[in-house]
Parts: structure tokens; C-alpha cells; sequence
């Protein structure tokens, strides 16, 4: 489940939905040395303890899920990242947000690949319409930004499954352009 | 693929939607309900999760439906046919949903998980 970058990022992105976040702002950096992710979020933070408690394995706050959360997203992004002897940092503020940071050597051995960010980026821009997720996406050779409500300004309610293939169409192009830039010459 | 801007990606969308409503004169959409909790994701569900083809259908996420053991799950709802789940869908399950549910308007009877109980259907 957390095989790949990908896969914590979904699990970080949530956490921040289920905090009741309006708002979060996803950056991903990548170049030929290492993957620096931070999820920055304007839900209902937490204090110290709590910041604390959420590291720890099957840690999760009561009511969110009960009955089959089982509490292990941010210890296995721990996990995962320090393995591949990365740094993992949170930050929070009760009532006003949470802020998650991690950063690992892209040639460590147990570097976990980065998965499909198109794919990822789109099922999570499409998993409520109550929130604004935006994605800054930056490399050496260029970067680009685009938010849901881009999105959505541009082809109305993503559930509809025109606007949803367009809209696959567009991160897609957006990181298949930056792969082409970043190429070798 | 060339990098498509906003501007382009309003238009085809225009475009897109002329070409549905000339297609389509009752205009009801169909819902597919892709279950996306971490179960789901664990088990393949976001390859499941690629729209293709007809567009006149609303797709969703939800969380868990609560059917771990056949995730990934998917709930098919088209109207003038039951509401069903469907379980273990692979990416091939998911083409034949496109395909013999939601085009050719026929159940995929091996792959039916469950359907919601009903009492807990809001109609």
C-alpha cells in the first residue's frame, strides 16, 4: 500500500479531506537526486500530543472511521521514507492546519518509485468536490501548477466522465511535457 | 502528448458536450461508484478508476464499502436496471462493465458481489 511515493500521497492528501480541509496544496519536487513532497492543508490541525500520537502505529482520531480505520498512514510514510534514509516533518496548528514534509535521496536503495502522479493527482482532485486541492510540480528543467477548481472552472462537475477524461488528459500532458524537457540531450 | 492549456481543454469540453447531447435524448446519467477506500486502493482500485469511452456517466469515489474480501469494488447504477455491485474488478472486469453494463445494458452475472440491502436504499 505504501509501495510508492504516490501511495503516500493519497494517504496524506485524505488525511488532510478527512480533517475538513478547504483548501491543500500539494508540491512535488523531483530531480536526478531526490523527491521532496510537502501536503499543506487548512483543516483542524492538532496540538503537540496529538501531532505526536499520529506518528505512532494504529493511532487514529475516534469518529473518523471507527469501524475500519486502522490508524497506520503516517507511521508507514514514516517508515517508508526513513528506510531510504529520508527526513519526515510535520507541523500543525490547532484550528488552523497541518503541514506534512518529506524528502529522500532518489538513489538510495530502498528509494520507493514514484508511481503515476497523473493517475494519483486526478482520483484525488475528484474525491470531493467540497475541497481545492492544487498541485505545484516542480524539476529541474521546468514546472507547472494546476487546482481542481482550474479544473472544474474549465470542464464543470469532474464526476462527469467527459470532464474526467479530459481532465486525465490535461495533468498528463502537463507531466509528459515536463518528462520530455527533463530528458537527457 | 502535446501540453494542453485551460483554454483548450474548455473547448474540447464544449465540444464534447454538443457531441453527448446530440447522443443521448433522455439525458440520464449513470452513476458509477468506485469504492476507493485504502482496501480498494491496495487491491488495484485506481486502475480500475479509468473512465473510457461513453461520457454521459457520473463517476464517484467513496470510501470503503465494507467488502474487503472482493475489493475493488464497483456500483453500478443505470436506470431501468438494478442498482448492483460488482467485486474483484480487474482492469478487464472494468472494460467489460464499460462495455456490457453500461452500453449493452446486460448484468455481468459472474462478477456480482452484492447488492445494497433494502433498507438502506434512498428512493
Amino acid at each position: 500500500m505504501h509501495a510508492t511515493v504516490c501511495d503516500m500521497i493519497a494517504d496524506l492528501v485524505q488525511n488532510s479531506i478527512e480533517a475538513g480541509a478547504s483548501q491543500m496544496t500539494l508540491e512535488v519536487s523531483t530531480g536526478p537526486e531526490k523527491v521532496d513532497v510537502s501536503v499543506v492543508d487548512n483543516g483542524k490541525g492538532m496540538d503537540e500530543i496529538t501531532q505526536q500520537k499520529a506518528m505512532e502505529p494504529f493511532y487514529s482520531e475516534a469518529g473518523k472511521h471507527d469501524h475500519r480505520c486502522v490508524g497506520l498512514g503516517l507511521p508507514l510514510v514514516l517508515q517508508t521514507v526513513e528506510a531510504a534514509g529520508g527526513i519526515v516533518t510535520i507541523q500543525s496548528n490547532l484550528g488552523r492546519g497541518t503541514t506534512v514534509r518529506f524528502h529522500f535521496d532518489i538513489k538510495h536503495w530502498d528509494a520507493p518509485p514514484m508511481g503515476n502522479l497523473a493517475q494519483t493527482v486526478l482520483g484525488l482532485m475528484t474525491f470531493r468536490n467540497t475541497t481545492n486541492l492544487i498541485l505545484k510540480r516542480k524539476t529541474p528543467a521546468g514546472s507547472y501548477e494546476v487546482s481542481q477548481n482550474d479544473l472544474v472552472d474549465a470542464l464543470g462537475n469532474l464526476q462527469e466522465a467527459g470532464a474526467l477524461i479530459l481532465a486525465k488528459e490535461y495533468i498528463e500532458s502537463q507531466e509528459s511535457d515536463l518528462d520530455q524537457s527533463n530528458q537527457p540531450d | 502528448m502535446a501540453k494542453l492549456t485551460l483554454e483548450m481543454l474548455r473547448t474540447l469540453r464544449k465540444e464534447q458536450q454538443k457531441t453527448m447531447v446530440k447522443r443521448d435524448p433522455t439525458n440520464k446519467d449513470m452513476h458509477v461508484i468506485v469504492g476507493m477506500g485504502t482496501c480498494g486502493i491496495a487491491a488495484g482500485a485506481k486502475d480500475a478508476f479509468s473512465a473510457k469511452g461513453i461520457t454521459n456517466v457520473l463517476v464517484r469515489q467513496t470510501g470503503c464499502m465494507g467488502l474487503c474480501h472482493s475489493e475493488p469494488t464497483v456500483e453500478v447504477i443505470v436506470s431501468g436496471m438494478p442498482g448492483v455491485i460488482y467485486g474483484n474488478v480487474t482492469k478487464d472486469v472494468a472494460k467489460q462493465i464499460v462495455q456490457d453494463h453500461l452500453i449493452g445494458k446486460k448484468l455481468l452475472d459472474n462478477h456480482i458481489c452484492d447488492k445494497p440491502a433494502i433498507d438502506i436504499i434512498h428512493k
